[in-house]
């Protein structure tokens, strides 16, 4: 038979090997569930059925579009094509203004609906987030 | 004028790294010891480039904006602190730091390494000057920091206002510290595989590096955590954000480095594995910097940025990282016939367990900050990886970690048997007990949060034992291990503890929960040189009667013209209360956040003391561990 030695090394790399699988499926298996995608109103308005995960949605604060109760803040966000309202409660970034871009993340109530659990911030006003840059040039 | 100066000594700079390879490979046939002239022109190099760093320094602190670099992201009426600061806070500034530092360190090298072979010496050099080079190039040719603009504008575009701040002051120049000195790591393995110098010698030498760079690493990324808790207003100290995780990553390289450098030191194993790490801790480094400066990445805190940029440094990255593959592959020999075998349970196998950790830690995080590029690219769908992802890969991994952490470090060399194992077993029940008693008051998944904080536990009070047992020896090792268990306590304790109130109020409102009340009382307005401060006053009334008053601030900047607020922090040593005003446009009502974080200042002294454990290793005349 095999000396310990090799049956050592054999168990050994057996080890790596199931450690190994296991880390990649966790990997995929996290990902798929926690990938947020980012949708444009007029992709969310596109959509055969409504979105049940988490996602991010973006482009202009509509005009005069701001309202706020002590609960939460209600506004549009628009791409100038299509809209779609928004709900949110929770910390508003200070360059979150009227005419600005901006990007939220949430879940989808209807097509006209979204209900915000994040807003996101940026750090620099000429920044302009990439999928609302994009989103934007398409109309 | 100055900019004038910089621009020119830039030229020189670049024209003495020629210079240098041209008397190094001279050098490398003829004698035994290392050319003066040599010598003299890294030093002369590393002149030029101060010298253009300076100019760049007194353009900014003159307003010069006939220099483009100094009008985009200057004014007259900042502070001079900050005009200084923006020397490094914006793009091309901060690439001539990392020129200069670059300069800075080869220039150390040549000092301290008198005692090295002088073939390895060269050869350091002369990869070290094939890096500078491209910094060179990439300086003058794509991101010049001395720009004439005509006519001369008569005001400057101002300082982005959240980079106008202390920490974010001194972040840039320590992180580019702990970057940079990868580089010298790099070139120095890759003489030392090509002179066949990887040895317990170079270990030891090279470990000074290393330790360097994993201190100011640690350091720099501790700032920049800081900053954006205090400055960002998002209640945290890590949000897992792509441009935090790129510093993260060599970090992680970094620290599996710094054991696997132990290992080699002692028993000259290992030495493959020695190499790729620092190989990559550069390569991760260079592509931090290639990664937040491109645009590619989809982060908030990307600033607005240049894409021909990014496309240099990625050509300048894979022909360094080409280069050292080749070097890997023809050069390195493995000379590691008789010490090669492990015992299973032995301090270096132990070492071995952390790498492994360490390189799965480090997976995740580059998994999840590049898979989102790579989809966008192949199917166009845009996504974003959150926490959730990283705390699920992440924390059960942690538990056997901290756990091996606590073991490994008691462990002998070749061979080893388990020690102390009364105590152990005593910390393991006392961690375990203290654990459940103190989650179970939560209401919070018990099972795996009781485990976590076991382990953390177990790792605390093993190393807390080593500094009575062990007393001086290995002091700097054991204040780095002690330092990060109080850094996942204060973190998984800094989690489970806290409190957040997110709500809109009117000035005079009081919002009222099960724990506190709060009231907003007034707002005041002041006027400082380059904005207007509105001050908050709010007063929480707590359940035991105590009163905490708060005065968040929102600070309305002239140029450029931004609103930010800053966060007031009532720190002590248990507990942080913290609490953001925001404003919105043509409302009545202002968004408030208050946070109580417990532990929150034990995250940033634990931090503190794991790179004083590294910087203590400094002052050792010899390693032991």
């Amino acid at each position: 038979m095999y000396g310990r030695k090799v049956k050592l090394r054999f168990f050994f790399v057996l080890l790596i090997l199931t450690t190994l699988a296991l880390s990649v499926f966790l990997l995929i298996k996290s990902l798929e569930e926690n990938v947020i995608f980012f949708k444009s109103p007029t992709e969310i308005k596109a959509l055969s059925e409504i979105e049940k995960n988490k996602i991010r949605i973006g482009g202009m604060v509509k005009k005069d579009s701001i309202t706020m109760i002590s609960k939460e803040i209600k506004f549009v966000v628009t791409d100038f094509k299509n809209e779609i309202n928004v709900v949110y409660s929770g910390v508003v970034p200070n360059l979150f203004a009227e005419e600005k871009g901006v990007v939220a993340e949430g879940y989808l109530k209807d097509k006209n609906f979204f209900l915000a659990t994040k807003i996101l911030a940026k750090h620099d006003e000429n920044y302009m987030p990439p999928e609302v840059k994009a989103a934007l040039e398409e109309k | 004028m100055a900019s004038l100066i910089g621009s020119y000594s830039l030229g020189f700079g670049l024209f003495f790294s020629f210079l240098i390879i041209f008397f190094s490979f001279r050098n490398l046939r003829n004698t035994e010891i290392l050319d003066k002239r040599i010598l003299s022109f890294t030093f002369i190099q590393f002149f030029f480039v101060v010298i253009s760093f300076l100019g760049l320094i007194v353009s900014f602190v003159n307003s010069d904006f006939s220099n483009e670099t100094v009008f985009n992201n200057s004014h007259t009426t900042k502070p001079l602190f900050y005009k200084i600061s923006g020397t490094w806070g914006n793009h091309e500034g901060s690439l001539l730091l990392w020129l200069l530092v670059l300069t800075l360190f080869i220039s150390i090298f040549l000092i301290k390494s008198k005692q090295q072979p002088k073939k390895y010496r060269i050869f350091t050099l002369l990869f070290q000057q094939i890096i500078i080079i491209g910094f060179f190039i990439f300086l003058i040719k794509t991101s010049s920091p001395f720009n004439y603009i005509s006519p001369t504008p008569n005001e400057g575009l101002g300082l982005n206002p959240i980079l106008q701040d202390p920490a974010l002051a001194i972040h840039p120049p320590i992180l580019y510290l702990g970057y940079v000195g990868s580089s010298i790591i790099f070139s120095s393995a890759l003489a030392a595989m090509v002179t066949s110098y990887v040895s317990k010698e170079w270990a030891k030498h090279v470990k000074q590096w290393v330790l360097a760079s994993w201190v100011f690493l640690t350091l720099g990324i501790l700032l920049g955590s800081i900053w954006a808790y205090y400055e960002l207003g998002w209640g945290g100290f890590w949000f897992w954000d792509p441009v935090e995780n790129v510093s993260l990553m060599p970090w992680f390289a970094l620290t599996t480095l710094l054991h696997c450098i132990l290992v080699l030191e002692k028993k000259k194993i290992l030495t493959s594995w020695a190499m790729i790490l620092s190989i990559a801790t550069f390569a991760l480094s260079m592509s931090g910097t290639f990664l937040v400066r491109s645009g590619i990445l989809n982060s908030v805190h990307t600033f607005a940025n240049d894409p021909e940029r990014g496309l240099f440094i990625l050509i300048f990255l894979f022909i360094l990282i080409f280069l050292s593959i080749f070097i890997f592959i023809f050069f390195h020999t493995e000379k590691e016939k008789l010490e090669n075998s492990f015992f299973w349970l032995s301090k270096e196998s132990s070492i071995l367990v952390n790498n492994w950790f360490m390189m799965y830690f480090l997976s995740v995080v580059l998994i999840g900050t590049i898979y989102p590029i790579f989809l966008e690219v192949l199917t166009t769908n845009k996504i974003s990886v959150g926490p959730p992802f990283y705390n699920k890969l992440i924390l059960p991994f942690l538990i056997p970690f901290l756990v091996a952490m606590a073991i490994g470090p008691n462990l002998n060399w070749v061979k080893s048997d388990f020690k102390n194992k009364f105590y152990m077993t005593m910390f393991l029940i006392i961690s375990f007990l203290l654990s459940a008693l103190i989650i179970k008051q939560f209401d919070i998944n018990f099972l795996i949060n009781t485990i976590l904080v076991t382990s953390a536990f177990f790792l605390f009070f093993s190393t807390f034992r080593e500094f009575f047992v062990k007393r001086f020896r290995n002091l700097s090792q054991n204040i780095a291990h002690f330092g990060f268990s109080l850094l996942i306590l204060s973190i998984l304790f800094n989690n489970i503890f806290s409190n957040e109130v997110i709500t809109n109020l009117k000035i005079g409102e009081t919002f009222k929960t099960e724990k506190f009340t709060i009231n907003f009382e007034k707002i005041e307005q002041e006027d400082e040189k380059n904005f207007k401060a509105i001050k908050g006053k709010f007063n929480v009334q707590n359940l035991d009667g105590t009163l905490d008053i708060l005065n968040p601030e929102l600070r309305i900047y002239n140029q450029p013209n931004i609103i930010t607020s800053e966060a007031d922090i009532k720190t002590n040593l248990l507990t942080d209360k913290f609490m953001t005003m925001n404003y919105v446009q043509n409302q009545e009502y202002f968004n408030i956040r208050y946070q109580v974080k417990p532990f929150m200042i034990w995250i940033w002294i634990s931090v503190i003391l794991i790179s004083f454990g590294g910087f203590l290793s400094f002052f050792k005349k010899r390693y032991e561990i």
